[in-house]
């Protein structure tokens, strides 16, 4: 299974590509909110810039929280979301510890699907859709490192 | 999205009371730079002074602002303290993704607010807030206390001025998110005489797209013109300052107020020395992914024992140009550590940069002296502009606060008018021969971008005043076209009309889509009225005489050639604009 990262992040130039294309493909929309990732100034445009992102928690705290079964845990991390279940309440995005869903004025919630279609759309190759085992090693890491 | 009017909020400063409005006219006008000009003949006040409280300071976006690469402009309009006729100014930043998640299509600021306040606005709210607190704070310690005071980082854009604009500078700027700037002919004099230190604007809109999946086809279409086909490169790569040098070898570059036109010292401060050097990173505007800002830092030792600061400064070519090859300094760090002092005060920087140079000159040939600038001024002495541009900024006495009025303003004081080196405004940097000289003097911004002049005088060394006349007018309406988009400028060769056409059908601007030339003809048109009701005669502008003494590589500039250029390029306007 593959999550969306944000590996290159001290690369990223705030042109927002990345979530106008998730609302704009993922989500029918233009907006800078209703995206499952979005882009802020880390303290101003001086100081360069973090991205939003779900981290894909397994298990999911969000989808413990939620009290309809609407947010389903994926395998490998994250949530899948059934709109249909949703009764806007927004218990999840107040779950969530880093801020990764946003709520609209209806309560509806914006959550990454980790489908991938916002990385080819950013110019400076930050992110990246990776395999999960690759990313979360069973162990603590041996380094590969050849010693010198 | 596929309207046919227009939704903007019309905001009284003096009552702090706002309201909506539809305005017709979408298929005429387009949007930017149409829009404005249809709004300022709608609230502004033709015959009244720029700082009647009454006049209108108008930001405007187009019809395909935020659906589609590189459509990231904002026009900033106004009339301007430097001329006191209607004028645009054009910046980008997140101001104008920021503007389309409002849900409005313009917001226009009338009135005076009674104290120092600055506004905010969202798809859902408006207000003015008390900014007493602001009010002589730089652009930069004014950015951050807004950012602690309101939410959403990243997605908002703030607009604030400095202590030029707080005290009328004609050459006051507007800065836009740090690194932008509505810049030229005194946006930033226009919102301080309103009392209005910044705004704030929170991009929290959630806006339909069309149905099906044309528009997401076409949009990835351009985006990936605009990212992979090398198109351009030059503006991400070592950005505009790779034409310092380009300029230099065809003798077109400034240098000490233009005393010559090329010099060996440009490999000092070349773009390519820029880059590899002094650039610390590039930055975007909203919605564009080439991210032609080129982000350059400076360390300072602000102590003994290898205590450092640092500061981070967006330059450009043209601020290469005004404050390096025109005051002769040519230590990159001193570049920018001038530029960021302008920054701070929210001071084109352009225009200051050419305006310090032709208080060097002034010095040099004993019009003036440290009496007046405060610290001698001598070309290549970067520590003495550092000063300057302290005092400058502040407008520290009688001298620099008419110097802030414009170099021309200064020298009908105190001698120099023939080394102004002004065309309408502070000279943009390009000395690239006669035709350049006409247009900049001539057009509607006064701005390099009104029109391709500096490259028609690149590729032509023949003297058809007709046919170069021709030329601006053409030029001047298909670019007016997409800045009433509003598309960025250096978008030109990528959205062409027939591409800038699919756009707009995708959205459903069935009319617009069919309508290109014609309407750009249209807006030049209407636009050029509206200047011309503020009382723009181009008689009355004067092409100073250091514009006629330089040899480019065409050779000595041809003041005939120039003069019937102007003359002919003015008539043209006139009657085009059936005046
Ligand atoms: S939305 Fe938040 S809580 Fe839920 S999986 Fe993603 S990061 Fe974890
Ligand atoms: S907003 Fe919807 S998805 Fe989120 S917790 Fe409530 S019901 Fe579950
Ligand atoms: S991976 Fe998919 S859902 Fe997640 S932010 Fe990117 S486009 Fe949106
Ligand atoms: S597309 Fe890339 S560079 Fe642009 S904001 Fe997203 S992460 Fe940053």
């Amino acid at each position: 299974m593959k999550i969306l990262t944000a590996p290159r992040m001290d690369r990223c130039i705030g042109c927002h590509s990345c979530s106008l294309a998730c609302a704009r493909l993922v989500h029918h929309r233009l907006s800078w909110d209703t995206a499952g990732i979005r882009i802020h100034s880390s303290g101003g445009l001086t100081t360069g810039f973090i991205a939003v992102h779900c981290l894909a928690c397994a298990p999911p705290p969000c989808a413990e929280a939620c009290p309809t079964g609407a947010l389903v845990p994926r395998k490998g991390g994250g949530v899948v979301v059934k709109k249909k279940l949703c009764n806007h309440c927004g218990l999840c995005a107040a779950a969530c510890p880093v801020e990764a869903i946003f709520i609209d004025q209806e309560g509806e919630p914006f959550v990454c699907l980790h489908c991938g279609l916002c990385v080819p759309s950013c110019p400076h190759d930050c992110l990246e859709l990776a395999e999960v085992s690759s990313l979360r090693l069973p162990s603590p890491s041996n380094s590969t490192e050849p010693v010198s | 999205m596929n309207r046919d009017h227009f939704n903007v909020l019309i905001f009284d400063l003096t009552t702090g009371k706002g309201e909506y409005a539809q305005v017709d006219g979408r298929d005429q006008v387009a949007g930017g730079s149409g829009l404005a000009a249809l709004l300022f003949t709608r609230y502004g006040q033709p015959n009244a002074p720029w700082d009647f409280p009454g006049q209108p300071l108008i930001f405007a976006i187009g019809p395909l602002t935020g659906y589609f690469p590189l459509m990231s402009k904002t026009i900033c309009s106004f009339k301007s303290p430097y001329h006191n006729q209607y004028t645009e100014s054009h910046g980008g930043g997140r101001s104008a993704m920021a503007l389309r998640l409002t849900g409005l299509d313009a917001l226009v600021l009338i009135g005076r607010s009674p104290t120092p306040c600055f506004f905010e606005v969202s798809s859902t709210h408006f207000q003015a807030r008390d900014g007493g607190f602001l009010w002589g704070q730089d652009v930069f310690e004014t950015g951050k206390l807004l950012r602690r005071m309101s939410k959403g980082s990243g997605h908002r854009s703030i607009l604030r001025i400095g202590s030029a604009g707080e005290n009328g500078a004609a050459i006051a700027g507007i800065n836009v998110d740090t690194l932008r700037h509505f810049g030229r002919l005194g946006g930033g004099a226009a919102m301080g005489v309103k009392n209005l230190k910044a705004i704030i604007i929170h991009g929290d809109a959630i806006l339909p797209l069309p149905n099906g999946n044309h528009y997401a086809k076409l949009f990835s279409k351009v985006h990936s013109q605009v990212t992979a086909s090398g198109m351009m490169k030059k503006y991400h790569d070592l950005g505009t300052p790779a034409n310092l040098k380009t300029l230099n070898d065809i003798q077109s570059l400034p240098w000490r107020n233009l005393q010559a036109t090329a010099d060996e010292a440009v490999d000092c401060i070349s773009g390519e020395r820029f880059a590899d050097e002094a650039l610390l990173r590039n930055s975007a505007c909203s919605g564009c992914p080439v991210g032609c800002i080129h982000v350059g830092f400076v360390r300072e030792k602000f102590m003994d024992s290898h205590r450092y600061l640092y500061r981070q400064v967006a330059y450009d070519y043209e601020t290469i140009f005004s404050l390096g090859t025109m005051l002769g300094v040519t230590d990159r760090s001193a570049v920018l550590t001038i530029l960021d002092l302008f920054e701070k005060a929210g001071m084109d920087a352009m225009s200051a940069g050419v305006a310090l140079a032709w208080a060097t000159e002034a010095t040099e040939k004993g019009f003036i002296s440290a009496q007046e600038t405060l610290v001698p001024l001598t070309f290549g002495d970067s520590a003495g502009y550092r000063q300057a541009a302290v005092s400058f900024g502040a407008g520290a006495n009688t001298f620099y606060r008419l110097l802030g009025q414009g170099t021309l303003k200064a020298a009908e004081v105190y001698g120099g008018k023939d080394f102004a080196c002004v065309l309408g405004q502070e000279m943009a940097g390009y000395a690239t021969g006669e035709v350049f000289f006409a247009a900049q003097a001539l057009g509607f911004r006064h701005s390099h971008l009104d029109s391709g002049a500096y490259s028609y005088d690149q590729q032509h060394a023949d003297k058809d005043v007709n046919a170069a006349v021709e030329f601006l007018l053409r030029d001047e309406a298909s670019r007016v076209f997409m800045t009433s988009m509003v598309a960025c400028l250096f978008a030109r060769n990528v959205y062409t009309d027939a591409l800038l056409s699919e756009c707009l059908q995708s959205l459903g601007y069935d009319k617009l889509a069919d309508t290109i030339p014609e309407c750009g003809r249209d807006i030049q048109k209407m636009r050029w009225q509206t200047r011309v009701a503020t009382g723009f005669q181009p008689d009355s502008i004067t092409i100073p005489k250091r514009f006629r003494e330089i040899t480019t590589w065409k050779g000595p500039i041809d003041p005939q050639y120039l003069q019937s250029l102007q003359t002919d390029y003015g008539q043209a306007i006139l009657a085009m604009a059936g005046a």
